[in-house]
């Protein structure tokens, strides 16, 4: 049996010598835009925790969230948070079997990227 | 080397070794956010820029508490596992194992201080 190298293969994906495209870019900016999410949610937690505690230590948090510095955080945040939502779809799209072929799966990349940004805006404006 | 087939290694296991509840724990809390994260936004949103007493209003209505609370401990559940598969698929050994207990850590202190918060704000 092939087991001679058993739990040191090479981890992926094999980004440094893979081609960048529609459908791998889309993958990671998935798995980015996830995992950025935690910044927003360490300061949306602090700033709860803040007001819950007392005015001087709200004045404190609340003047960073709402600092240019917090406002491009929220904002890019914000972004995530919507294309993380578009491409969750599309993997229920997936795992439902549909879409699996590439034209497919390039258009809906391309769906997450837009329809993100427009929601993005679209949020910006409503709130 | 054990006398095991290959398939009798990986039934009912993946490279996770715990099958594909990992999987459908990600899909099953990726609708339930879908369904209430939009509405989170919406709150936050408007209570973002407020004064102290109107963020407290906004987060002691019930409504508002309870729907946060779930967006906290659902997107953070959703987050710890996404964040597991992400440095399983980048880190391996040891380095590995203390990644994953370091975002297990950050987690659910972060779920346990939010909902925290909350408590304190609403009741």
């Amino acid at each position: 049996m092939a087991d001679v190298n058993r739990g040191d293969r090479p981890l992926s994906p094999h980004l440094t010598i893979y081609r960048p495209q529609m459908t791998s870019i889309s993958s990671i900016l998935t798995r980015i835009t996830g995992n950025a999410l935690i910044v927003a949610t360490l300061m949306i937690v602090w700033w709860l925790l803040a007001a819950a505690t007392g005015p001087e230590y709200f004045e404190t948090a609340n003047a960073f969230v709402t600092s240019w510095f917090g406002d491009l955080v929220l904002t890019l945040s914000l972004w995530a948070i919507w294309y993380h939502y578009l491409a969750g779809l599309r993997h229920l799209i997936w795992d439902a079997g549909r879409c699996m072929d590439i034209k497919s799966a390039e258009k809906l990349g391309w769906i997450c990227v837009i329809g993100s940004v427009v929601l993005t805006i679209l949020t910006i404006i409503i709130i | 080397m054990r006398y095991l087939t290959a398939r009798k290694r990986a039934e009912g296991k993946g490279a996770a070794h715990t099958g594909t509840e990992h999987h459908w724990y990600m899909t099953v809390s990726g609708v339930g956010l879908a369904l209430i994260v939009p509405i989170f936004l919406y709150i936050f949103g408007s209570a973002l820029g407020g004064s102290r007493e109107e963020v407290l209003a906004t987060f002691a209505h019930p409504a508002v508490a309870i729907l946060t609370g779930l967006v906290l401990f659902v997107g953070l559940e959703h987050f710890r596992k996404g964040a597991q598969t992400m440095l399983e698929d980048y880190s391996r050994g040891a380095m590995r194992k203390v990644l994953i207990i370091s975002v297990t850590v950050l987690s659910y202190g972060l779920t346990a201080t939010g909902l925290f918060a909350l408590a304190k704000i609403a009741i």
